[in-house]
């Protein structure tokens, strides 16, 4: 236990920051960020976008003015295997006649000459704060353009002060929901699944399809990483539904259940347990459908383990007893990723997530190791702080904690965006423990001037 | 396929698409942290905070802090005073910036928040500490773009820190524009080296370009004190560099506090440098040192060395407008043939300047303001050129058309060099050319046929 806490954590944050040991469990969450702070929250439209966003063959159309669409102009890895319509920046960039007079024609005439020119499955329209306010019916343009052109027009509601990213996840599975349920499902095979909260980050989802091939699932749809909107529109003919990551599409899981009737299991392809449990957990639904199934889905494990332990057992041995930070946006990741340290014997010293809830904070505080430092909504003040009083040795994060981690002179792995190597499935956990092992392992902390000193300081008390 | 344009030019009237601007907040926040000791507060909902700054780490891979108003759906309806009232204490009890520096974004300027009064009610309460400065300037992203909300936050820095006073003899201010961190530290040597007593405002080197030194700080030691912003009302003269980004403070300054000002081009390439030290000159008596004379001695040296290979060369440029008049200027004396200058925000003046200057190099160029890449796509798909300048969005274009590209301007999101290297000045003059000539060279190894392959060249 360090002698002193750090000055950096004020009065009102200290119910979202836990050290597992110290005091009887109590978190608060999903609460709004306090006016003020460095929040490395987003808003409502972000989350919309980056669900979304990954449908290549659809239009994205932002209706708003041009910053939204600047910064969610090709940002994310979402990979496609064909069209890329997705990676282009459509916006109507409203002005201030606009305001005043409103953007619905501007829009109107903006989604007429897309679709004219581009004739994408389906066009999703996205509101912006200033649209919430000024009060454009985006819904009844969408609808007109929509009985225009003969193709689905999809608002999304996810104007950005609405709340956070979570609420921009619920708008934009409202707008999958209505694309689900309008397509043929001839041809749907009854041991079927659709794939949903991968976004094909770094070409990801195509590790997955494939385990699912080699088990004899069918895979309906992605939703929505390398998506298409017309396997997307006969989802509902899937006999299950495969949701990862921490809620971004969990909402359009419940809608199908509720709607459809279509089951859903949550499940994670981060780490090799996890990985297993969740072809396992898909295979044991089908066992009844499929006898065989086990079988098969026990021999792919067997078989990629096979390849990858070996390998894994070199980088325990080097990163064994090294510590690490976590700091993602929703705490479902977190929790694989506590696993997969473990496995690799590393120790998380600190984990924490922009959007989590009181059962994900509750099931961290199960999952970790006495004296890990567990937050919520944190800030860059806070995480370095952390990060030095820990002496982390890798730092795990997105786009604004990567600055952090190496200006403190900390290795940095990407598990959001950025990342440009696929971390999912038995092959990800091999490059993830790659990366953990190229950043930890590096020579440059070498220059850095305090972790030069903690180096012989460690060494002296050997 | 990532290549979607056609080639037939269509006039579009309500649609943008892949933009050459952004808007202005994030301008604001840039200028913001050319401040020491600035917390940048965007008064907003959280995305546009976390998106600006998220933008600015792609270009500098610098943490960029910047605190937000945190707006829900109760603060735009009944305005976000309170949310502003409670950021500035939990900024000041916590982060304790000297100066908070807040802008508007869209939402807060449409439900009418005024910030002053606000600020007002603040300081009042209390919540304020003495000594401590709150500045504004309102950016509603849906006028202007990125290059009005930096020209906007340094004017609200003339609005609030000049303080009245004699005038103190030789000290001039330079407002360096919407430039890179190392443009000006390259303008603030040139002062230096001329023995020129003056205050360069915003600076954001040593804010965004920190050496590594094992320690994060929330204040870094660089941007422009406070002290000097005070003093700033006592220059005897301010050059703005850039019309777009530096022009409206400059002519503040000279209506609140009676400094002259004059307005300059960016000094990029040789004419416009050479008019910055005339500037100077005329300002101060001062005279540019042997060595600067060097320095411009050997930039010239290089563009004669390399003249043939520069000369007749068709470029594509894009970006931000004073950029663009600056790198004309410097191209066309280089014996480069300016084809497409196309810039995302607004100004005719823009327009006239520019193609005023190509007329006569090339007749057929094509300027315009108010623009995006899509159009400039569609240009060069009916007549290329031989080199795009622009920044990281140009890569769409250069890898669809086979195109080389050199990376100048905002953002630069997949290369290295731009913080560290200025392109202003003769120094800066350099390196850019350097990266023009060597990536001419370049792509000429690449499709020169094996008996043309050259080894000197």
């Amino acid at each position: 236990m360090p002698a002193t806490k750090p000055q950096v954590i004020f009065e009102e944050r200290k119910g979202q920051i836990y050290r597992k040991g110290e005091e009887p469990f109590h978190m608060s969450c999903n609460r709004d960020s306090l006016a003020g702070a460095v929040s490395q929250r987003a808003c409502v439209f972000c989350g919309s976008r980056v669900v979304l966003y990954p449908i290549a063959d659809a239009l994205h159309l932002v209706h708003g003015p041009i910053g939204c669409a600047v910064y969610t102009w090709d940002i994310r890895g979402a990979l496609s295997s064909g069209p890329e319509l997705h990676r282009l920046s459509f916006s109507t960039d409203l002005q201030e006649k606009d305001v005043i007079f409103g953007g619905e024609e501007k829009l109107r005439m903006a989604l007429l000459e897309l679709i004219n020119r581009h004739h994408p499955q389906a066009a999703f329209v996205y509101s912006t704060c200033i649209v919430g306010i000024i009060g454009d019916d985006l819904a009844a343009v969408c609808k007109r353009v929509s009985k225009e052109k003969g193709i689905p027009v999809i608002p999304v509601q996810s104007e950005g002060f609405k709340g956070n990213k979570r609420e921009g996840y619920n708008a934009a599975c409202k707008a999958l929901f209505q694309l689900v349920g309008t397509g043929n499902t001839a041809n749907v095979s009854p041991v079927s699944i659709n794939i949903l909260g991968d976004f094909n980050l770094a070409g990801e989802i195509w590790i997955i399809r494939n385990y699912f091939e080699r088990m004899g699932v069918q895979t309906v749809a992605n939703i929505t990483g390398d998506g298409r909107v017309d396997d997307i529109r006969r989802a509902h003919g899937a006999a299950l539904n495969v949701v990862q990551c921490s809620g971004a599409t969990l909402d359009l899981a419940k809608m199908m259940k509720e709607a459809y009737g279509t089951p859903f299991i949550r499940v994670s392809y981060f780490g090799v347990e996890d990985m297993a449990d969740s072809l396992y957990a898909v295979a044991r639904f089908f066992q009844n459908k499929d006898p065989q199934i086990m079988t098969r889905t026990q021999e792919l494990v067997r078989e990629e383990l096979s390849v990858l332990s070996p390998k894994l057992q070199e980088f325990r041995q080097a990163l064994s007893g090294k510590k690490a930070a976590i700091y993602v946006g929703g705490a479902f990741k977190a929790f694989s990723l506590v696993k997969a340290f473990r496995l690799l014997g590393m120790k998380v010293v600190m984990v924490g997530s922009q959007t989590g809830t009181k059962e994900d904070y509750e099931e961290l505080q199960e999952i970790t190791d006495e004296g890990t430092i567990i937050v919520d909504d944190s800030n860059p003040l806070e995480l370095s702080s952390f990060l030095k009083e820990k002496e982390v040795d890798i730092f795990v994060g997105g786009v604004k904690e990567r600055p952090i981690a190496y200006k403190l002179g900390v290795g940095f792995c990407d598990h959001n965006h950025e990342r440009k190597e696929a971390l999912e499935g038995f092959v990800g956990m091999f490059n993830f423990a790659q990366e953990v092992y190229n950043t930890v392992m590096s020579p440059v902390w070498h220059f850095v001037p305090r972790r030069g000193k903690e180096k012989s300081c460690k060494q002296n008390r050997r | 396929m990532l290549n979607h344009t056609p080639k037939e030019l269509i006039e579009r009237k309500a649609l943008r698409i892949n933009p050459a601007k952004t808007c202005q907040p994030i301008g604001a926040m840039y200028a913001a942290l050319g401040i020491h000791g600035c917390l940048p507060h965007s008064h907003g909902c959280q995305g546009c905070c976390s998106y600006h700054r998220s933008h600015l780490t792609r270009h500098y891979k610098e943490p960029v802090m910047a605190s937000t108003s945190s707006f829900t759906e109760g603060a735009s309806v009944f305005g976000g005073a309170p949310n502003l009232r409670q950021a500035l204490k939990t900024i000041f009890t916590v982060y304790k910036p000297d100066v908070v520096a807040v802008h508007t974004t869209c939402l807060s300027e449409t439900i009418g928040d005024d910030i002053p009064t606000i600020v007002k009610k603040s300081a009042e309460d209390g919540i304020i500490p003495q000594g401590k400065w709150v500045i504004h300037t309102n950016t509603p992203s849906y006028v202007g773009s990125h290059v009005t909300g930096f020209s906007n936050m340094v004017a609200g820095m003339v609005n609030y820190f000049p303080q009245k006073g004699d005038a103190t003899a030789g000290q001039v201010n330079v407002i360096p524009g919407y430039v890179e961190p190392s443009d000006m530290r390259e303008i603030k040597r040139i002062l230096k080296e001329m023995g020129i007593n003056g205050i360069v405002f915003p600076d954001t080197s040593d804010v965004l370009d920190t050496p590594q030194t094992g320690e994060y700080k929330l204040f870094p030691k660089g941007g422009t004190p406070v002290s000097d912003l005070m003093g700033i009302g006592r220059s005897e003269v301010t050059l703005a560099l850039g019309s777009f980004a530096s022009q409206q403070a400059a002519t503040l300054l000279e209506h609140k506090h009676s400094v002259p000002f004059k307005v300059l081009d960016l000094p990029i390439g040789v004419s416009a440098t050479d008019r910055l030290v005339q500037a100077l000159m005329d300002a101060t008596g001062k005279k540019p040192t042997d060595e600067m004379m060097h320095d411009r001695g050997r930039l010239v040296d290089i563009i004669i060395d390399y003249q043939h290979y520069l000369y007749g060369k068709k470029v594509a440029l894009f970006g931000d407008p004073d950029q663009l008049i600056a790198l004309t200027e410097f191209l066309k004396g280089a014996g480069m043939r300016p084809k497409y200058v196309i810039t995302g925000t607004r100004g005719i003046r823009f327009e006239k300047r520019v193609t005023a200057m190509v007329k006569d190099c090339t007749p057929d160029a094509v300027v315009k303001a108010n623009n995006d890449l899509f159009y400039l796509h569609q240009l060069i798909k009916n007549d290329p050129v031989d080199l795009i300048i622009g920044n990281t969005y140009g890569k769409y274009i250069a890898r669809a058309e086979d195109i080389p590209l050199v990376r100048f301007g905002f953002p630069i999101m997949d290369r290295v060099g731009h913080s560290y290297f200025p392109t202003v000045g003769y120094r800066g003059g350099i390196y850019l050319l350097m990266n023009i000539i060597n990536t001419l060279l370049e792509r000429q190894d690449r499709d020169d046929p094996e008996e043309r392959f050259e080894l000197v060249m």
